[in-house]
């Protein structure tokens, strides 16, 4: 009874401190369940899940309808990258996942410290950063597609009576992609926001009663204790909107499928539109590389971010 | 406790045993249902039952609905079931999977052209050639549903045609007459720019609109090259390298490059079109002449004012309609017996003036009905008096998807990109042509 309780209440401690391989390899050898207990689990992941990932490889290397496939080798991947439709998708991509995520970031912390702080109505303020992550992203990117319109969207109508010609927020090429990021980043802010209010408020007070009795200023406190502390507060939202944003696709497609042309497209929205045209190799080839890309990019940052991890 | 578990295990065995059996029969009982009910149709009493597979759409329904009522009246011994088929993509499956596996009930309509050879007509369906069906068929329309000599199916619905809707009133106030040559358009356009009105309407909001300028261009590409849609479909014609096809694009980026579009093109949807084109803002409007009932629902009142011409080539004299043609009616190779002639019969009504005239009553034509003896009602709008005038001249050829299966998907972000400026006609061009190397290959077709 206690060996259970225990290992239910260890996860969030002993994963950190795992790192070193020691603590995991224990467990697993003192685990109180039978190995057919993992059965159904390993059964349902492997057919759902590990068998359709590794078909997907052999897949993207065919040309396949639902009946028959034709081994084409790596002329998809070839195609992919020849067509400047695709690889504009591809460039967009990773501009929006770093635009999006590096904003969060930043607002994140921000609002997370102005949102911990003594401020009059804080809980209040609180939900109404959390609101739009509640909100459907379909009905958010309806909503702001109608707010961004050029001549009748509000925003547009607001910045007139200043006197201020608003762009065509989602019709102006150079300005489309950037536009549905700003949409992204007001509805995942709320969530950076928790994790960095929950990273902030578990900084025991003792750092910084020390800091300010060594006569530190708010600047310093929050320079050398808060973002340090916090660091895995920033590692995890980094990670998250990373992740979010490279294979982010329904708030494009609401907004603005790719348009005006391709100039909004990202791997995802390419993906959609090749397998709604039928090109499901092609589309499984896309699908491949968005794999290969994501991991490329996160398995790094996470070594890099979880060695940087100060032990609080 | 050890007394007791011997006696608990077997009624827990019997348990499980009459579970399985109970399974088992749940199993069989619907497998034999199923069975039943798909011959049904056959016990019907003295009359004949067929059933006809159409869209689940609202419209589909009501005027497949329109012509059953009218039908099963003159026919008191035939009902006519109707059955629902989702549209586009998962229709097409559907009816594919239907005709492979010998299920598809007694009559379907299917597209017309291209898709229509994709389904093997010579395999699933029934030939009709020489029957009192067919008798009336258009023979403008006849190609559409037929392989070789042999005719499969009869028109259902109305021809509709690309090109460009105008507004009357603001041609005469200007004094305009309708281009029929490339360079006329270029004039009368400038003429509208200069009273300050927008010559050329553009809708990027729905993307699709877009394409008008190339899609409605291929009466002038087969006007000069007849056997520019073989060769397409061979490999071998390409439109970025073909001067004729190519000038589809470059009319499209002249739009762009003159300025002549609507300052809201970028994001006005189809129903803004309709509206600035009967306000007499905007006098020239690229669309499909089905877009009427678009019209009839924005501006009801501008009906009458608005008119409709075919998207001028080179040449005046071969000035023509670049047309789309409705959808056929079929009957599968599987109906058979009393089935087959209660389906001829439905089919040789939809293909007449009695049927005609109960499709005009669901849903008004927006172009003439490819059957012969089929006039146009007196109060159709003006569009479709001037597209059924191209019909009757004889100046309308099919537009190019009826012609080869090959279409690439991304046609209309290209022609997006090209009517914003984003992209020029050539590179357009030649991406489109990339476009649909990948489609022919997907289709497996010879030569790509």
């Amino acid at each position: 009874m206690r060996d259970v309780s225990a290992t239910i209440s260890t996860p969030p401690r002993t994963e950190r401190a795992g790192a070193g391989g020691r603590g995991g390899r224990e467990r697993r050898r003192r685990s109180p369940y039978p190995n057919w207990f993992f059965l159904p689990a390993a059964i349902i992941y492997g057919v759902l899940f590990l068998a359709p990932t590794l078909l997907s490889f052999y897949f993207s290397l065919t040309r396949w309808t639902i009946f028959d496939s034709e081994f084409i080798g790596l002329d998809n991947f070839a195609q992919f990258f020849s067509e400047p439709a695709l690889t504009k998708g591809f460039v967009n991509t990773f501009i929006y996942a770093v635009v999006t995520s590096g904003a969060k970031v930043v607002l994140g912390m921000a609002l997370g410290l102005l949102l911990t702080s003594q401020i009059v109505g804080r809980g209040y303020l609180r939900s109404v950063v959390f609101f739009p992550v509640l909100v459907s992203t379909v009905g958010v990117g309806i909503t702001f597609q109608v707010l961004m319109h050029p001549s009748k969207g509000a925003i547009n109508s607001a910045l007139a009576v200043f006197g201020i010609d608003g762009p065509g927020w989602l019709t102006d090429p150079a300005l489309a992609l950037f536009s549905v990021a700003l949409v992204d980043i007001w509805k995942g802010v709320g969530l950076a926001t928790v994790i960095y209010m929950a990273g902030i408020v578990s900084i025991p007070n003792e750092y910084r009663e020390a800091a300010k009795v060594d006569g530190a200023g708010p600047w310093s406190t929050f320079r050398n204790i808060i973002l340090p502390l916090s660091w895995p507060a920033t590692s995890t939202v980094v990670t998250l909107s990373l992740i979010g944003g490279l294979r982010s696709f329904d708030l494009i497609w609401a907004m603005t499928k790719g348009g005006p042309g391709f100039t909004s497209d990202v791997i995802a929205s390419v993906i959609y539109k090749q397998y709604q045209a039928g090109f499901y190799g092609l589309s499984t080839a896309g699908n491949v590389i968005l794999f290969i890309a994501v991991t490329a990019i996160v398995i790094p940052l996470t070594r890099f971010m979880a060695k940087k991890e100060v032990d609080v | 406790m050890t007394r007791t578990s011997p006696v608990s295990a077997r009624p827990r065995r019997t348990v499980r045993r009459v579970l399985a059996l109970a399974t088992a029969l749940t199993l069989t009982s619907l497998s034999a249902c199923s069975a039943g009910s798909l011959g049904s149709s056959d016990d019907s009493g003295d009359g004949v039952e067929i059933t006809w597979l159409t869209g689940t759409d609202e419209t589909a329904q009501a005027t497949a609905q329109a012509i059953v009522d009218a039908f099963e009246a003159a026919n008191p011994d035939i009902t006519v079931k109707l059955d629902g088929k989702p549209a586009g993509a998962e229709g097409d499956n559907l009816v594919k999977t239907r005709l492979s596996t010998g299920s598809m009930p007694d009559v379907f309509d299917y597209n017309s052209g291209s898709l229509f050879q994709q389904i093997a007509p010579e395999k699933n369906l029934a030939d009709l050639s020489g029957d009192d069906a067919v008798a009336r068929v258009d023979d403008a329309y006849a190609p559409q549903v037929s392989v070789g000599d042999q005719i499969y199916g009869v028109p259902y619905g109305t021809a509709f045609a690309g090109g460009i809707m105008y507004n009357r009133k603001v041609f005469e106030e200007l004094g305009l007459e309708i281009p029929t040559t490339w360079a006329e358009f270029e004039t009368v356009a400038d003429a509208i720019k200069a009273a300050g009105k927008v010559p050329v309407i553009q809708t990027y909001g729905e993307t699709w609109s877009s394409q008008l300028f190339v899609l409605a261009d291929f009466h002038n590409i087969s006007a000069v090259e007849p056997n520019w849609a073989q060769e397409y479909t061979a490999n071998q014609a390409k439109y970025a390298s073909d001067p004729a096809a190519l000038a589809g694009f470059e009319h499209l980026q002249e739009v762009w490059d003159k300025g002549w579009a609507n300052s809201d093109f970028a994001s006005a949807k189809v129903p803004d079109g309709m509206r600035l084109l009967a306000s007499g803002e905007g006098a020239m409007y690229p669309i499909l002449s089905g877009n009427i009932t678009t019209l009839a629902a924005a501006a009801p009142d501008a009906v009458p004012d608005i008119g409709f011409f075919a998207l001028p080539g080179t040449d005046a004299s071969t000035n023509g309609l670049t047309a789309w043609f409705p959808n056929g009616v079929y009957i599968p190779a599987t109906t058979e017996g009393d089935q087959l002639e209660a389906s001829k019969k439905l089919l040789g009504f939809i293909a007449s003036p009695e049927g005609c005239e109960a499709q005009a009553s669901a849903s008004p034509p927006t172009g003439p009905y490819m059957v012969e003896g089929c006039e146009l009602p007196a109060d159709v709008p003006q569009v479709t008096t001037d597209v059924a005038a191209y019909f009757d001249a004889d100046k309308q050829s099919p537009a190019l998807e009826f012609l080869s299966p090959v279409k690439g998907p991304n046609l209309e972000q290209l022609c997006v990109e090209v009517g914003s400026g984003i992209t020029s006609a050539a590179d357009a061009a030649k991406l489109y042509d990339q476009d649909v190397e990948k489609q022919a290959q997907q289709l497996g077709l010879e030569g790509w």
